[in-house]
């Protein structure tokens, strides 16, 4: 359950945000979420509540946006969509595949006040 | 409160033996003084880029919303960057700010910054990771054992709760700081860096940091090590490379303990590291027992040249 930890780590960036742009509500949150990172968007949604609980962001609704996977199959030579991390290349069936995108985790935007 | 992981029942333990009342005060997980220290902890390490969004000045959102917000640390708070472009005194501004900042490069900021002192100080930093019972902490014992002549060694060791482990590398003879994640499933960089400025590591040193026992977590969590090094124990499936493909993408060696046991089992070494290898190409791989001593001469070649390696780029950098 890292994603405790990770949400703790969404409320700090709120709160580093919060004295740089002088806002002290946060209302809406998106947190872009890759389909390959190491974090479950159902759990960090589960987490959300209880973290933002008594800070700045108590009550904030969360958006989720997922990116896809996708990886550089080297047999291929070219992008292809990858469903898991260490996943084959959906046309050769080869595991020579390199991530290139999907594993992000970031907060996007915030809507304040 | 830890800022990455919020833990906020990590505990830290230093060196004092069981009955004996704490010897120093920064035994205490968070005694030490911050500059702008405000008891939250949401003090900053001063790391030094906390903002890493990179727009370019032809950067227009596509969004619905016309928001011109403020977005570097040196911009000022900008009242007229509300969602009606105005401000009116007694009125919310609402608006929308772009942030892109990663989950975790808090971590990472910490992270680097454990990275400098080790640096700094020509110190080897190795992340040994595992499932709970592979090993780690014999293998460690023994290896303290075996190096300590030839090398100063520092221990940090990460469990939930107890320090039983910390005691166990204690008996060595060699200083091992006990962190107590709590509620947490791995260390952070942040933790370590506490446990750091309890250490007083000294220069040249071995660091061997145990992480908390899991497969999952403590691979996305830079602690500023050198190396990752996982361990596997041939008592566990040999395709757990594949069910937990994130640590040993994550690790530069992977050691496969209790080699002794091999010949009452059915494990296989060979498709094991084969699993290793599709998750991570790069990956080096030794058969070792921390019990009978197999395969550990190859682990010190492979930590002592490493370790000559960071002492040498930090004599240089000195002398430089």
């Amino acid at each position: 359950m890292h994603e405790m930890s990770l949400t703790e780590g969404v409320v700090e960036i709120f709160r580093e945000e919060a004295r740089k742009q002088g806002f002290s509500r946060v209302k809406t949150v998106w947190l872009e979420i890759g389909a390959l990172s190491a974090v479950d968007p159902s759990a960090m949604e589960f987490c959300f509540d209880a973290a933002t609980r008594g800070t700045l962001a108590e009550g904030a609704r969360l958006e989720i946006i997922c990116t896809p996977g996708q990886g550089w199959c080297l047999d291929c030579e070219k992008t292809v969509p990858l469903e898991e991390r260490f996943g084959a290349c959906p046309e050769c069936g080869r595991s020579h595949v390199q991530m290139t995108g999907g594993d992000e985790m970031r907060v996007r935007e915030l809507e304040v006040e | 409160m830890c800022t990455v992981c919020g833990c906020g029942t990590a505990t830290q333990e230093g060196d004092q033996k069981p009955g004996e009342a704490p010897k120093e005060a920064k035994a205490h997980s968070h005694s030490h003084a911050h500059g702008d220290h405000d008891h939250d902890h949401d003090h900053d390490h001063h790391h030094h880029h906390d903002h890493d969004h990179h727009h370019g000045p032809d950067h227009d959102h596509a969004h619905d919303h016309d928001h011109s917000h403020a977005h570097a640390a040196e911009e000022k708070i900008d009242f007229g960057a509300g969602l009606a472009g105005v401000h009116v005194p007694g009125l919310s501004q609402e608006r929308i700010v772009r942030i892109e900042r990663d989950i975790l490069s808090k971590n990472r900021s910490y992270a680097e910054q454990n990275r400098a002192l080790f640096a700094q100080k020509g110190v080897l930093a190795l992340n040994f990771v595992s499932s709970p019972g592979s090993g780690k902490t014999s293998l460690l014992v023994r290896a303290i054992e075996d190096l300590k002549s030839r090398h100063a060694i520092a221990v940090i060791e990460g469990d939930q709760q107890t320090s039983n482990d910390a005691e166990r590398i204690r008996a060595t003879g060699v200083k091992a700081i006990q962190v107590n994640t709590g509620k947490g499933c791995h260390l952070d960089a942040h933790m370590v860096g506490h446990a750091l400025e309890t250490l007083d590591l000294p220069d040249n040193a071995l660091m061997f940091i145990e992480n908390v026992g899991n497969l999952v977590c403590p691979a996305a969590f830079d602690l500023g090590e050198a190396h990752k090094v996982v361990l596997l124990s041939t008592t566990e499936g040999e395709d757990k490379p594949a069910k937990y493909p994130d640590m040993f993408a994550a690790a530069d060696l992977m050691l496969l303990n209790k080699s002794d046991l091999l010949p009452h089992l059915d494990f296989n070494v060979g498709e094991c590291i084969g699993h290793a290898l599709r998750v991570n190409p790069h990956l080096q791989t030794l058969v070792v027992s921390a019990k009978t001593g197999e395969g550990l001469a190859a682990f010190y070649a492979w930590v002592e040249t490493r370790a000559a390696l960071a002492r040498q780029k930090a004599a240089k950098n000195k002398a430089g």
